[in-house]
């Protein structure tokens, strides 16, 4: 164990060679530095790397976290540096604020590492190719993509640049990269986490969750972040229960259904050979594992992009160029009503400044989303998709009637190759098609490694459970993770 | 041919709650541009809206005045335009279910009532303010954020001075609440109007044109009349009214376009998915029931049973709650029992003293008791009511009493005959002809020659008595 490297570990061990005075701080922080200044420049994990590294760096104050860095998604306010989500639009945003999340982390003893991680342009992707900074890396094969759009906060925690991360999880954007990467992927119920500061893609489905070496980490991370906060109206003021005390090796009689509308036609045969040997294995460990129906599952894609491309076209209107960020023909503007479009030339500083700061997919989702939403066209996609979602969220509430969780594979395939899917958005957006549902029914959702491919890929198992009850997917994933070997293996990089 | 004019007023008012809508901000007017701003109201990317309580209840205070069904369940919606003034290119607003709708409000036209509909009252938040500086234009969002009360009537006004008494109305009844400033001046009460004609006696309706930037109730009244002429001109010439958004110039006083509407603007509505939808319970709305004060309506009707004022009287004398309060001190100090006196002093000089100086009737700064002191003297006909009116601009400049007036300026009123009888013989010397008339049967003549003895005397003859011994002397 002397020769491990500190940032190889994780957080709870840390923690416990903290108390031990076995490790210090400062070894910790310069340890991650390292490793990041190591690998990161062929890794790409973070956003900018030039920008804020400096070694010895401790933050926080005193608290159960004191002494360990945190990497942290770029759509995550951190106040005084930049938060820029990944987009040229972005160019330069400071936060005057920290979002609700951070300031819990700070007040937990944690250091935020202000560097960032990478990630698609606001969220927007499923691969982390979508990114002003370039494209993050898989760890187990750098010609893979690591996932996303939390492919840098996944990429990182998988490489041991990270001891810990934050990202956030919009139609699986945790859970996808986690599992792409090997490690554990967390999205909270909706409402479990404040999105305080959190910058929006969609409303209604973004969570902030942690991405951790193991399931403890995760537990231990939720633990601070979760809870309810004034400034979000959407969290819900419900106890949170300490989620470490959740994790116990046992979980026989759980009674966990299987969704046969998750093993389909495509499916990669040998993440299905996994998963099914992972459902094997939760037998053996004493679950009830029996096949279910969600009959809606096959609408989750086209519901997601309905819903989410229409709050994403609202919640992006305000980067205009007017208040912060890229202004693209930086002139000052005399506002005139009166003039035609074309003359105005206030309408060509949105326009020029809209067209330069947004990336390809940004600017689809616009208009994606705005056509949703138009006059005309409203009723037969925005509010059919939100009925369609009602029937989604309902085919859970049956299930969770008789079912303590459920378990699934994460995505249908390993990750791919970078640059396989970036000219077919359709084939990208399906990589979430075992994710989204979680989001549109608002559940709590994690993504354990349970296996590698023969290519060396990690393939993770997915567990959901009904809203706010975390605390039974901590102890089916703890079992499972804790009578298995995934989550050890590494990466070699 | 004959036009009949159908009117429909949108009323903005800014509810003056101490924070802003959907942050903690300060809601103050006139400060420092930019100071009362915080990264919610700027619509910083990651910041979320939380709905300021008071707002809400406010608005369904305001519903409830108006007599309007306040809605249990209602929720926010995204309303979508880009301008530098909104910071977020969506306006918090309610588009579904607003708090409020199918209400009304009575208005008397002409001594008659007639019902005005009011379709919805919904809460918003408003817009920043742009303020253009040589070639530049500048972004003030103080006011961005704050609570905005939209009001929308049905196109149930047929005359400039309906939408006017609606107006007023709508006014006096928020000041009442005292949830508004509703000071047009300060934009903390906005009206747009929609205007459209149609053939005097027929159903349909005629193509509108939307009236805006009108900073009085006057200039409402006048850009409608305005609208009226100019609509009616082009349909006698058989031209066609074009759907557009018209600006009044305030110099020009016509009405000049602002933009043409091609079809209507789609502002994208949909649900604010960062607020939850709002229950407000029948016990709360029971609650903020029993806070509404007395309103002018049923104050006026009171002030008519309880001290005998003619109803006329009364509509003026509660149309104002401040002036309203301080009459009804006047009224019970008062000590006779015909309280007419007082109405008049009320309504006539105090009122007009009042406008004069550009304050209501507390803002003159008299007493009620100094006030019927005033009044005891020219009911005990010991001055004119002439001489009353510059006792009271007196009193209300050197913040003396109305005893302490008439004996310095020595105006107490001659009702004796021998003080008279010089003024009396020298009016009759000098208006021979004028005596003569009356004598040969002109009744109007005797009026001409008190008029002349009050001259005389400074406004200080009892003009009564000046009649009698005119009359004495004359017959």
């Amino acid at each position: 164990m002397a020769s491990l490297h500190p940032n190889t570990l994780t957080a709870h061990e840390l923690l416990e060679k903290l108390k031990n005075k076995e490790i210090s701080a400062l070894d910790i922080v310069n340890f991650v530095f390292e490793k990041i200044k190591k690998t990161d420049p062929n890794l790409r994990a973070y956003a900018r790397l030039d920008a804020g590294l400096k070694d010895g760096q401790i933050m926080g104050k005193e608290g159960i976290l004191k002494g360990l860095p945190i990497s942290i998604k770029d759509n995550i306010c951190t106040e005084g540096y930049n938060t820029e989500c990944c987009s040229r639009i972005l160019d330069g945003f400071k936060p005057p604020y920290d979002a609700t999340v951070i300031r819990k982390l700070k007040e937990a003893g944690a250091t935020i590492l202000n560097i960032k991680t990478n990630m698609d342009e606001f969220a927007f992707g499923s691969s982390t190719e979508n990114s002003c900074f370039g494209p993050t890396r898989n760890p187990w094969n750098l010609d893979c993509v690591p996932g996303g759009s939390s492919g840098g906060s996944a990429a990182a925690v998988a490489a041991d640049e990270a001891i810990f991360a934050l990202g956030s999880d919009t139609g699986g954007s945790i859970r996808q990269p986690a599992s792409y990467c090997g490690v554990v992927g967390f999205k909270p119920t909706y409402g479990r986490v404040s999105r305080y500061g959190l910058i929006a893609f969609a409303s209604s489905l973004d969570q902030i969750g942690p991405i951790t070496k193991d399931v403890l980490d995760s537990a231990v991370l939720m633990n601070v972040i979760c809870g309810y906060d004034p400034l979000d109206s959407t969290s819900v003021n419900i106890k949170v229960p300490d989620y470490t005390k959740s994790l116990v090796k046992d979980i026989k009689g759980l009674r966990i259904g299987i969704p046969k509308e998750y093993f389909i036609e495509g499916m990669d045969p040998e993440i299905k050979k996994i998963t099914d040997e992972a459902v094997n294995q939760l037998k053996d460990l004493g679950a009830v594992c029996k096949p279910i129906s969600l009959a809606h599952t096959e609408y989750a894609v086209p519901v997601y992009y309905v819903l989410a491309t229409a709050e994403a076209s609202s919640n992006l209107a305000r980067f205009d160029g007017v208040q912060y960020g890229l202004r693209a023909e930086n002139s000052a503007v005399m506002i005139d009503k009166r003039k035609s479009e074309t003359d105005n030339k206030l309408i060509r500083m949105y326009k020029a400044t809209r067209g330069k700061g947004f990336g390809e997919e940004a600017k689809r989702r616009i208009i994606l989303g705005t056509f949703g939403l138009s006059h005309g066209y409203y009723d037969a996609y925005y509010l059919r998709a939100l009925k369609v979602r009602t029937l989604i969220k309902q085919d859970f509430d049956q299930i969770f009637k008789e079912f303590d969780c459920i378990a699934a594979p994460t995505t249908p395939t390993p990750a791919f190759k970078i640059g396989e899917r970036s000219q077919d958005p359709l084939s990208m957006y399906l990589s979430d098609i075992y994710t989204i549902s979680a989001n549109l029914a608002g559940l709590p959702a994690i993504s354990i490694p349970c296996g590698l491919t023969k290519d060396g890929l990690p393939a993770g198992l997915q567990i959901l459970a009904k809203p706010f009850s975390e605390e039974i997917i901590f102890r089916a994933a703890y079992t499972y993770e804790q009578n298995t070997p995934w989550h050890l293996q590494k990466p070699k990089i | 041919m004959e036009y009949e004019p159908v009117i429909g007023l949108e009323v903005h008012i800014q509810l003056k709650t101490r924070t802003k809508a959907f942050c903690a901000c300060l809601t103050d007017f006139g400060n420092q541009p930019n100071s009362q701003v915080c990264p919610v109201c700027l619509g910083f990317p990651g910041t979320l809206p939380v709905l300021n309580i008071i707002a809400l209840e406010y608005s369904v205070k305001v519903g409830l005045a108006l007599n309007c069904l306040v809605q249990e369940y209602t929720k926010f919606d995204r309303k979508h335009y880009y301008y530098p003034d909104l910071p977020k290119n969506y306006q918090i607003s309610q588009y579904e279910l607003p708090i409020s709708k199918d209400g009304f409000l009575d208005i008397n036209i002409d001594g008659l009532i007639k019902r005005i509909n009011i379709r919805r009252a919904h809460l918003e938040e408003d817009a920043g303010k742009l303020i253009h500086k040589d070639d530049l234009s500048l972004v003030d969002y103080n006011r961005a954020g704050i609570p905005l009360l939209e009001i929308v009537s049905d196109p149930d006004m047929n005359s400039p001075q309906e939408a006017y008494e609606y107006l007023t109305k709508l006014k006096s009844i928020i000041e009442y609440l005292d949830v508004s400033d509703c000071d047009m001046e300060k934009g903390s009460l906005r009206c747009d109007a929609n205007i459209s004609l149609r053939e005097r006696g027929s159903k349909g309706l005629g193509v509108k044109t939307e009236l805006k930037n009108m900073n009085s109730f006057k200039a409402v009244k006048d850009a409608l009349s305005f609208e009226i002429k100019r609509q009616s001109d082009l349909l006698d010439d058989g031209e066609k009214i074009i759907q557009d958004t018209r600006l009044w110039n305030t110099k020009e006083l016509k009405t000049l376009p602002m933009r043409t509407k091609e079809g209507a603007k789609d502002y994208r509505y949909f649900p604010e998915p960062d607020l939850p939808p709002f229950i407000i319970s029948p016990t709360k709305i029971t609650e903020i029931k029993k806070d509404i004060p007395e309103l002018p309506e049923v104050k006026a009707l009171r002030f008519q049973k309880e001290y005998g004022i003619l109803e006329y009287d009364s509509r003026i004398m509660v149309l104002n709650k401040k002036n309203s309060l301080f009459a009804e001190k006047c009224l019970t100090v008062y000590p006779d029992k015909d309280k007419k006196p007082v109405a008049n002093w009320l309504i006539g000089p105090m009122l007009s003293e009042a406008n004069s100086r550009n304050c209501d009737l507390p803002g003159l700064d008299i007493s009620p008791k100094d006030l019927i002191e005033l009044i005891g003297f020219t009911q005990r006909q010991e001055i004119s009511n002439l001489t009353a009116k510059s006792v009271l601009t007196d009193m209300l400049n050197s913040k003396k009493t109305a005893a302490e007036v008439i004996k310095e300026k020595n105006l107490v009123q001659i009702s004796d005959a021998s003080g008279l009888e010089n003024y009396i013989s020298d009016a009759i010397k000098e208006n021979c002809a004028v005596a003569n008339d009356f004598k040969n049967g002109k009744e109007n003549a005797l009026m001409f020659l008190v008029g002349e003895v009050m001259k005389k005397s400074k406004g200080k003859a009892n003009p009564k008595v000046v009649q009698d011994l005119l009359k004495r002397r004359l017959v």
